[in-house]
């Protein structure tokens, strides 16, 4: 249960938010119901439809392939509701490394990985990803040298990207369940890799 | 002439790795967006249209859920599902009752 | 639907012009050259959806790869780094 703190006067934006509301409510356009039940599913979305999917590519270098192929379809194969999702995964390799930005405002994968983070959204991040990305990628602790390749993904459309990460070395044998726990929210924006066995 | 919005490759600043909880009225906004689209009322491409639209200042200076609920409520007053006038009643009366 | 006339592999060029309205064509890549990654599909013009109107006929939508050197004269980083773009066919032209 939220505690509200202390009392301050609304905003001019959260009595735009009310307002907005009521209007909507009282020409029956929507329901207060409606509205709750998608705040309450956006909440429970987090990143883990992002991670169960990379853990079943691990293991499955076939669904690997199926993802690659056609992401909404590979997801729709693990009984993931996606309404509306063109999904497309790319792949890390050794030679490779993917990162994904809007730069017109904040395309993400929401159905596979919830709500994106302040600073995917914020200026800094949409400018220089597509100008400097070794520069921002050092920033969130990620060198890579010269040898491997980076390829930015603009998400300017009507696609939606997944980045999957590496399967990290010492996890031979590791089933999904316990795969999926490394792979972090920042490793399939590919500002990240995925975690360790040891981290 | 380049849209504000229209921001990739211009030189910026360091990262600010920030992670914000969202407050309900925010959370709200998104959801409202989400289920107007759902029944086809509108698009997000119409309320990416009226952020684009906000001036420069307002862009930079607004939160991302402030951005939202002006979007929002631009669109719904284009696309003749309330008024302006409509609003501004409300408004002054949801002010009223605190 | 207006026919897809690009095929993977083809070198494209983003048409240079400065329109108004809503449009998903970033600025930094007006005028570039790059080549066509895929072909996403066609989908509802995102142009004419946020002026109200429907958007149809669907417009074919590619993934276009550009190299980072190609976009940014002075771009710091590895000759094979590359920058790929969703981009609606009307803003591309063959190079």
């Amino acid at each position: 249960m939220n505690d509200p703190g202390p009392y301050r006067p609304l905003t001019y934006f959260q009595l735009m938010e009310i307002s907005l509301r009521e209007l909507l409510v009282e020409k029956g356009v929507v329901t207060e119901g409606e509205v709750a039940e998608e705040v309450e599913a956006m909440r429970k979305r987090g990143y883990e439809r992002g991670a169960r999917v990379v853990a079943r590519a691990w293991v499955d270098p076939q669904y690997k392939e199926r993802l690659l192929a056609n992401g909404t379809k590979a997801c729709e194969e693990l009984g993931l509701e996606i309404p509306a999702l063109k999904l497309l995964v790319v792949e890390n390799t050794p030679e490779v490394h993917n990162a994904i930005v809007c730069t017109l405002c904040s395309c993400y994968p929401r159905m596979l990985l919830g709500i994106p983070p302040e600073w995917y959204k914020s200026r800094n991040y949409r400018s220089r990803m597509v100008r400097e990305p070794r520069a921002v990628l050092a920033e969130f602790g990620l060198d890579l040298p010269a040898h491997v390749t980076i390829r930015v993904h603009d998400s300017t459309a009507d696609m939606r990207y997944l980045v999957l990460p590496m399967r990290p070395a010492g996890t031979e044998g590791w089933e999904e369940e316990r795969l999926a726990a490394l792979v972090t929210r920042d490793s399939m924006i590919g500002v990240a890799v995925a975690k360790g066995p040891n981290d | 002439m380049r849209s504000h919005h229209d921001m990739g490759g211009l030189p910026a600043g360091k990262v600010d790795r920030i992670e914000h909880d969202y407050a309900d009225w925010e959370r709200r906004v998104d959801a409202m967006g989400v289920v107007l689209s759902r029944k086809q009322l509108l698009t997000v491409d119409q309320r990416r249209r009226a952020i684009e639209a906000l001036t420069p200042q307002a862009y930079d200076q607004l939160a991302y859920y402030e951005r939202w609920v002006i979007a929002l409520g631009q669109t719904l007053i284009q696309r003749g599902i309330l008024t302006s006038a409509e609003l501004a009643k409300k408004m002054l009366e949801v002010e009223k009752r605190g | 639907m207006a026919e897809p006339r690009f095929q993977p592999g083809e070198q494209v060029r983003v048409i240079n012009a400065l329109p108004l309205g809503h449009v998903r064509t970033p600025f930094y890549i007006r005028g570039k050259t790059g080549t066509i990654e895929r072909y996403c599909g066609s989908f509802p013009n995102p142009e004419e959806l946020a002026q109200m109107r429907d958007g149809l006929p669907a417009q074919p939508l590619y993934r276009v790869k550009f190299r980072q050197q190609e976009v940014w004269p002075d771009y710091d980083g590895s000759p094979n780094d590359v920058l790929e773009v969703e981009i609606y066919q009307h803003w591309l032209e063959k190079a």
